[in-house]
């Protein structure tokens, strides 16, 4: 089956789009890379090929999750199947 | 697949092997760049590399300059170097440093004779060097002959996803075969800076590791306006989907695999405790780090990037790989190594790893890069501070 959504880390709360976009409620198909399994969500916002899509519902000051590793904090909550990016999260460097 | 065991390189005197086999003609500072680029119109078969600096430097950071011209001279894609400078003593002082090799070298300075006459004497010596050089065979060389560098740029998640980790790959298959590695970027592992310490090979490679990352990190803190969201990530890293700096330093981290690193480098600094991956500190700005890695003696790079960076080196081979298919639609005559079939399963990371040590020892073996091909010489130096 296709992919949609890569995910590093089982512990990671974003994943991946892999596909050039995926649209507004769009049952997407997720590769967990770490233990080879698969998981499904349904995409809220059109997300590009590379951007970030919420996996769990994430609340102002949670911290994201990637590579099993922090990445930054979420500065606007996020529901999931949402698109996280620079206007929902920052660096919690510099 | 069976990793061939040589490829086919140039011996130079001092026992090192150069995947190239060029004929440099060196500004030792920025106002001898018209009297080098007469010289390489002049002789065909040669190339000048200017640059802006090499005037009243002082202290660490004309330590850098002088290691970083050195360094270019004594890699072993040089055959022979010309080295001109405006005055005798630091056009001197780079000469007897690459002489050291054993390769031909000589220096001209401009004060007192002008730069016609340089022009004319530095290209009678460049003519005899460039047809010595064109002689010069390939010969079989062990595949630990080659060093090789790597360093990503324009990076997106595409890169942490499958590129970097496809030179992470290759590096878990080569290491073991006596290759030198060499990873940099040091403000760009910024976020994974503790777990990337923890793959120093020894208590001292990680406190060192952590000592240098510390330094970069107060600087940047110290001339810092404002969050750099301007600079780190890149407008172009944002439009690839990579939010945050943590994000973009752990999908760099993904380039060294499972190795560990023996020892930190200064930048342009030569490795010297045998084969093994080195850390060296590094801008993250991809002309200033192939610069100093291809001065530190790496004979061959290795580029992952996601949106399409396009540099290139005039000595070292800068070999571009990407997993990003909108990358190799748009911008394939960039592109040596497609890896894009990660994305989408129809390729696993080790039949990728597989496919760039092939294209790595195609482009060691002579074939062109991409950037070679398009002409890309991006010849950068660090520098440190102002001049006095």
């Amino acid at each position: 089956m296709a992919t949609d959504i890569i995910i590093h880390d089982k512990k990671d709360n974003v994943g991946v789009v892999v596909i050039e976009k995926i649209t507004p409620k769009q049952d997407c198909a997720c590769w967990i890379m770490e233990d080879d399994s698969s998981t499904n969500i349904q995409s809220v916002d059109e997300i590009p090929l590379g951007h970030k899509i919420a996996m769990v519902d994430l609340k102002e000051g949670d911290t994201i999750l990637k590579y099993g590793h922090d990445i930054g904090k979420v500065v606007k909550s996020i529901k999931k199947g949402e698109h996280v990016h620079v206007h929902n999260v920052k660096t919690k460097k510099w | 697949m069976e990793i061939p065991k040589s490829f086919l390189g140039y011996k130079r005197e001092n026992g090192r092997a150069g995947t190239r086999n060029h004929v440099i003609i060196l500004p030792v500072d920025d106002i001898s760049n018209a009297c080098a680029e007469a010289v390489a119109n002049n002789i065909k078969g040669t190339i000048a590399l200017p640059h802006s600096y090499g005037r009243l430097q002082f202290g660490a950071d004309l330590e850098l300059h002088f290691r970083t011209m050195i360094g270019t001279g004594c890699n072993p894609n040089v055959a022979a170097v010309i080295v001109i400078g405006i005055e005798p003593k630091w056009t001197k002082k780079i000469v007897d440093g690459i002489a050291k090799t054993g390769k031909p070298v000589e220096g001209f300075h401009i004060e007192r004779t002008g730069d016609i006459g340089t022009t004319m004497n530095a290209s009678k010596k460049a003519q005899e060097f460039v047809m010595w050089a064109s002689e010069k065979q390939r010969e079989e060389c062990p595949l630990s002959d080659l060093w090789i560098s790597v360093k990503c740029g324009e990076s997106d998640t595409t890169s942490g996803l499958a590129a970097n980790p496809t030179v992470g790959n290759l590096m878990d298959k080569l290491e073991p075969l006596g290759v030198h590695l060499c990873f940099g970027e040091t403000s760009e592992l910024t976020g994974a800076e503790q777990v990337c310490a923890t793959r120093g090979a020894t208590k001292e490679a990680s406190e060192k590791f952590m000592k240098t990352w510390s330094s970069y990190n107060d600087f940047i803190l110290k001339e810092a306006t404002d969050d750099l969201s301007e600079s780190q990530p890149t407008a172009g890293n944002i439009a690839g989907g990579l939010t945050t700096i943590e994000e973009k330093a752990f999908g760099n981290f993904q380039k060294i695999g499972n190795c560990k690193f023996i020892d930190v480098l200064e930048p342009a600094e030569e490795p010297t405790k045998g084969k093994g991956l080195y850390f060296m500190d590094t801008s993250s700005a991809a002309a200033e780090c192939v610069t100093l890695q291809a001065a530190a003696g790496f004979n061959i790079h290795l580029f992952p990037t996601g949106q399409g960076n396009i540099v290139g080196n005039p000595i070292e081979p800068v070999v571009k790989l990407t997993a990003n298919p909108l990358t190799v639609k748009g911008m394939g005559e960039h592109i040596d190594c497609d890896v894009s079939k990660i994305l989408s399963r129809e390729m696993n990371l080790s039949e990728a790893g597989d496919e760039l040590i092939k294209t790595t020892l195609r482009v060691a073996n002579g074939r062109l890069t991409c950037a070679e091909a398009l002409g890309h010489k991006e010849f950068v130096m660090t520098k440190l501070y102002r001049s006095a």
